[in-house]
């Protein structure tokens, strides 16, 4: 304690430390306050850019003959190459689904074909359609971000622009395109291996008949749901594509930095899209 | 012909160049030559377009670059070659797909023609048995050279060539640098090379801009570098012992010719 301090009563010594600690609070407050708006202005900034990198890549191609052809090799790289790990994990979701719902609703009160009906239902309104997307975004999301980003960092975007090539559309379209176009089929498989997963559990471990299974996924059937879970995975295969895609177009840098965009454009369009499942349910189902 | 006027960039208030004046001439190998960081790049940037300087003119043969729409400046852009530092392929076609890609592009040529085409570009450049290798299976000396053909696929009037030797072994470097030399002579391009390589500084330096700091601090030619006064200059292409004892060389031989 200094001299001066010493002399100071202990009131107006506290007063002082109460006014230091209401200094630190108020510059703590402020830089928070600075942080959160830089936050929101650099939000904002990236919301801007992308949307002129998305009237980028919605112009007229430079030739339709390739943006087919492009398309094509999209649809078997993104989508086809999507369908073993889409088969894999929607039969053992919906095994697992099974198994939850025989444990949880098991009571003399409830009809035993409630287990399939239940099954159903998830695999239905959210498994196939939202869980399944943000697995894609995964892979579908960071193969795009990785390799629009080494071709930003190799020259090769660079090398398209200067020939006078549109590159965000050369490169960008034929993904969205590609990838919407084919990730109904997705759904609907997944959608499908799901309820195989489920058969499988009542079929091999016997813990509800096979027969009120079977009954359980075709009672009270809504069509509606089956569209409803289309349709969210048309803006989500956008969502995953598009931010994807703007990421690993403005890297900067080098190997370490596709990486980073690589992270971000996964979480961003996980976000997005369970932000969207949130918004598009509301519209759909109520 | 390509003149830049007045060129001046900077970078987050940064200026890094500086007033920069030169033009570069048609059929003959320019050269802008500086060290490391000395703003080749980002003036060979805003001569193509990529970048765009805060003051100065630009003209492709007397048209200038600023006035022109984005139909006008897509059709200059079919007109430019441009050979990347690091080749630049495109990982995904072979050596044929991308000498292929500005012609299936911007070519009114028939299939059969523009196959003809890209053959006859890749045998120009001497790579006749790779036309199915993908870059990756390739060594540096031979993506270059395919960018080259990539380069030259639709008869380019200007030629922008960003670092053509680096990372090759100094045989290949005179190969390539002999080979954009044939090319610019051949079809009468305007090539402009950016380099720090003094082999190639002698090599095919028809016109030499020398950036230092951003600014261009001397222009001339293969056989007037020597005898330069630009202290800048001499410490750049004097900076390796060889040229050092060039200069020596030299100077040993002026005394002896003013003696006689």
């Amino acid at each position: 304690m200094s001299n001066s301090e010493k002399r100071m009563s202990p009131i107006v010594n506290m007063s002082c430390k109460f006014n230091q600690f209401f200094l630190y609070l108020c510059i703590g407050f402020v830089k928070n306050h600075q942080n959160r708006t830089s936050m929101i202005v650099s939000s904002i900034k990236s919301f801007g850019r992308y949307c002129i990198f998305m009237a980028q890549v919605f112009r007229v191609p430079d030739k339709w003959s390739e943006l087919g052809r492009n398309i094509i090799k999209e649809i078997s790289k993104l989508g086809v190459d999507s369908i073993p790990l889409t088969m894999i994990i929607s039969v053992f979701i919906g095994a697992v689904i099974c198994i939850q719902m025989q444990l949880n609703i098991m009571s003399p009160l409830i009809p035993s074909y409630s287990v399939g009906l239940a099954t159903r239902e998830i695999l239905l309104l959210e498994f196939s359609s939202s869980i399944l997307s943000l697995i894609l975004a995964g892979k579908v999301g960071s193969n795009i971000a990785s390799e629009i980003g080494t071709m930003r960092v190799t020259e090769q975007i660079d090398a398209m622009d200067i020939m006078g090539v549109n590159s965000a559309n050369y490169i960008v379209l034929p993904k969205i395109v590609g990838f919407v176009l084919f990730v109904p089929v997705l759904v609907i498989l997944s959608m499908f291996m799901g309820l195989i997963g489920g058969w499988g559990i009542a079929f091999f471990t016997g813990i509800i008949s096979v027969e009120d299974y079977i009954f359980g996924i075709q009672t009270m059937f809504v069509e509606w749901y089956v569209w409803y879970g289309i349709i969210k995975t048309f803006f989500f295969a956008f969502i995953i594509t598009s931010v994807a895609a703007f990421f690993g177009y403005y890297v900067r840098g080098g190997a370490l930095e596709v990486g980073k965009a690589s992270t971000n454009a996964v979480v961003v369009s996980s976000i997005m899209i369970l932000f969207m499942d949130v918004i598009l349910t509301k519209l759909l189902l109520q | 012909m390509i003149e830049a006027k007045n060129i001046s960039k900077w970078f987050d208030g940064v200026q890094v160049l500086h007033d920069i004046t030169a033009s570069f001439e048609t059929g003959k190998t320019n050269l802008i030559i500086g060290q490391s960081g000395s703003g080749k790049t980002v003036f060979m940037k805003c001569l193509i377009g990529l970048m765009h300087p805060e003051e100065g003119e630009i003209l492709y043969d007397g048209r200038l670059f600023s006035e022109m729409n984005a139909e006008q400046r897509k059709a200059l852009r079919t007109e430019i070659g441009m050979l990347f530092q690091g080749s630049a392929l495109f990982d995904n076609l072979t050596v044929l797909g991308n000498v292929m890609f500005p012609l299936k592009m911007f070519s009114p040529l028939s299939p059969a023609e523009q196959l003809e085409r890209a053959h006859f570009c890749i045998k120009r450049v001497g790579l006749e048995n790779a036309d199915e290798k993908y870059p990756s299976e390739i060594s540096g000396g031979m993506q270059k050279r395919v960018a080259i053909a990539r380069a030259i696929a639709l008869n380019p009037r200007y030629l922008f060539c960003d670092e053509p030797n680096s990372g090759l072994d100094p045989k290949t470097s005179i190969l390539i640098d002999e080979l954009l030399s044939d090319i610019t002579h051949e079809y009468g391009i305007t090539t402009i090379i950016n380099t720090h390589d003094m082999n190639s500084v002698l090599g095919i330096g028809e016109k030499i801009v020398f950036i230092n700091k951003g600014r261009c601090d001397w222009t001339g030619n293969d056989k007037n570098i020597f005898r330069s006064k630009s202290q800048s200059l001499n410490d750049f292409v004097f900076a390796s012992k060889l040229f050092q004892e060039v200069k020596m060389f030299l100077e040993r031989k002026s005394e002896e010719e003013g003696l006689s």
